[in-house]
């Protein structure tokens, strides 16, 4: 299974520049030891490990930096000192809108996607390339098929009809991974990333075997505030729960030691969501006309629908995310608080950007780092509870398939919906809802879930655990929780 | 013949460095060579808080050999190192 198992070596990187980054904030002298930490992480004579020379980690560690400082790679000038930036990144207001930024220096300028014939093709007499291609982009010429790129559709036909193999489908990595073709090579070469177009999946994140494409961390607003004195919430997405090796009362505790004024789980809103999604349903699809609804709790499927499938809006439920009603509950309780997401993904950054009540996010790899910088084990915490309780149904969101369950435990057996769920955006899936918002008609359900990652949120690229583990832990809190029936 | 004992920390920095993908070797490593090797998952051995030695996490302890930057291959290998 190859749910979010990103690239170890890249995560790894990083995590490290993100503890590094952390250390120097709490420390003595912030702008100096980030300035320092290319350095540091490449100290002179040290072995050359990735790249040409010393000077090109170096030169990627400090975009890297500039990353987790929460600016874009792009716009910062390349003669601007990194300690420079370590100030400026204390007095900005509010974190920058679109959540990612590319790397340029460690961008690999990765070959152009086309169809190659390697040399393994032996100009064989039955030349079923030739004849599987329908616009005649392919003729064996000295013993060797070649491709005539300008008529050639990269459809792959010859590829998969070669007995020897030997044609091939050269990728570019996020480019591949991309379900909306936000992301490509320009004509310089260079990778861009169109904000019209990118619903924040994360999915060019965990593709690129570079590590080239960053989110732009807001970590260091979130201890400005905390250690400015200022009131701070965490709200835990339910996914953290399958994170750490750690009970969900020790990894509250643990937040709690890092300066926040209280933790609370956004499965709190979910059970909100369940309720009005379930009445929404009934109202829409069994009393109604609707032919299906669409869940809208995934923040990557919003901006899908916002920017490439308007059509599909009106199936969309109106519900808003949990994210969404946990936030509210903060700010109509404690409206100087700051509220910071606990984020599996990188698209709850563009949902908290439109939402003026959440005002910040961490990711859970974040949160990692900053337990790394202040050495707390949170295995070793002690326990404390959550004010208030949620439901089975509710911290089960993260698990695909879980909000449709959610919905269906509040209708009656007359008039249960049938779920039928998307695990994972991509271009067919995307083609398929398309379909279904053109036709009006979903023959495999009537409340379709959709979850932009595979899995569900425990497969977000911004979490922390493998897959398996996650689920077996997130289970067994859902496990022992109550049933919705008994909260709401 | 002794039997090779494998501890893969699961401290919090190991965790998140790494350690969280090595959690399948609890199931591959008896698998694989059955009674000849213990393999557990240990809490937080100590050894990423030295200096800035976070950066070398995931650590997996082989008997007495301390691997760094462990990957399910290298523990492995140390594990056939052992048993050799």
């Amino acid at each position: 299974m190859s749910i979010n198992t990103p690239n170890k070596q890249t995560s790894h990187l990083k995590r490290e520049i993100l503890v590094r980054l952390i250390r120097a904030y709490l420390g003595e002298n912030y702008a100096e030891d980030v300035r320092l930490i290319p350095y540091n992480m490449r100290p002179q004579g040290s072995d050359v490990l990735f790249r040409c020379c010393i000077h090109k980690e170096r030169a990627i560690l400090r975009d890297r930096v500039i990353a987790g400082l929460g600016f874009d790679i792009e716009e910062v000038k390349d003669y601007e000192l990194l300690s420079n930036l370590a100030d400026k990144a204390t007095t900005r207001e509010k974190p920058e809108k679109n959540p990612l930024t590319l790397l340029q220096t460690a961008c690999n300028e990765c070959v152009p996607a086309r169809i190659h014939v390697t040399d393994l093709c032996q100009g064989c007499v039955a030349r079923p390339c030739e004849s599987a291609c329908k616009f005649g982009a392919i003729k064996v010429v000295d013993g060797k098929s070649k491709i005539d790129q300008s008529k050639c559709k990269s459809c792959g036909l010859c590829a998969q009809v070669c007995p020897f193999q030997a044609i091939t489908k050269i990728i570019v990595p996020c480019e591949n991974a991309c379900p909306v073709g936000a992301i490509a090579k320009d004509e310089d070469g260079l990778t861009k990333i169109d904000f019209n177009k990118c619903i924040s999946c994360g999915k060019c994140v965990s593709a690129c075997p570079f590590g080239a494409v960053h989110k732009k961390s807001q970590i260091i607003d979130i201890l400005k505030n905390i250690k400015s004195g200022k009131k701070v919430v965490a709200m835990l997405a339910p996914a953290i729960m399958g994170q750490l090796p750690c009970t969900p009362e020790q990894l509250k505790q643990a937040i709690m030691e890092l300066g926040f004024t209280d933790v609370i789980e956004v499965a709190q809103g979910a059970d909100i969501t369940t309720k009005n999604e379930s009445e929404e349903f009934k109202e829409r699809v069994v009393d109604g006309k609707a032919p299906f609804m669409t869940t809208s709790c995934c923040a990557a499927y919003n901006e899908l629908v916002d920017k490439h499938i308007p059509e599909i809006d009106k199936y969309r439920s109106t519900t808003k995310t949990p994210a969404y009603y946990a936030a509210e509950i903060v700010k109509k309780e404690h409206p100087d608080y700051l509220t910071v997401f606990f984020s599996p993904c990188v698209a709850k950054r563009t949902e908290a950007s439109k939402n003026p009540n959440i005002d910040y996010v961490l990711s859970f790899e974040e949160l990692g780092a900053w337990f790394v910088a202040r050495n707390i084990q949170v295995a070793e915490c002690k326990g404390s509870n959550f004010k208030t309780e949620s439901s089975a149904q509710a911290r089960n969101f993260a698990v695909t398939g879980g909000v449709a369950q959610a919905v269906n435990s509040l209708l009656d057996d007359k008039h249960k919906a049938t779920p039928y769920v998307i695990n994972g955006l991509d271009k067919a899936s995307i083609r398929d809802l398309k379909k279904f918002a053109k036709n009006g008609k979903c023959e495999l359900g009537n409340l379709i879930e959709v979850m932009a990652c595979p899995g569900g949120c425990l497969g977000g690229s911004n979490t922390i655990n493998s897959y398996k583990q996650a689920t077996k832990q997130l289970g067994a809190y859902v496990e022992q929780s109550p049933e919705i029936k008994d909260i709401i | 013949m002794a039997k090779v004992n494998v501890k893969v920390c699961l401290g919090t920095t190991c965790f998140v460095m790494g350690s969280s993908n090595l959690q399948e070797l609890l199931d591959l490593v008896p698998k694989k060579y059955g009674d000849d090797v213990d393999v557990a998952g240990s809490p937080c051995l100590g050894l990423c808080s030295i200096d800035w030695e976070f950066s070398k996490a995931p650590y997996v302890k082989v008997n007495d050999e301390v691997i760094k930057e462990a990957t399910v291959e290298k523990v492995l290998a140390a594990i056939d190192r052992e048993l050799k």
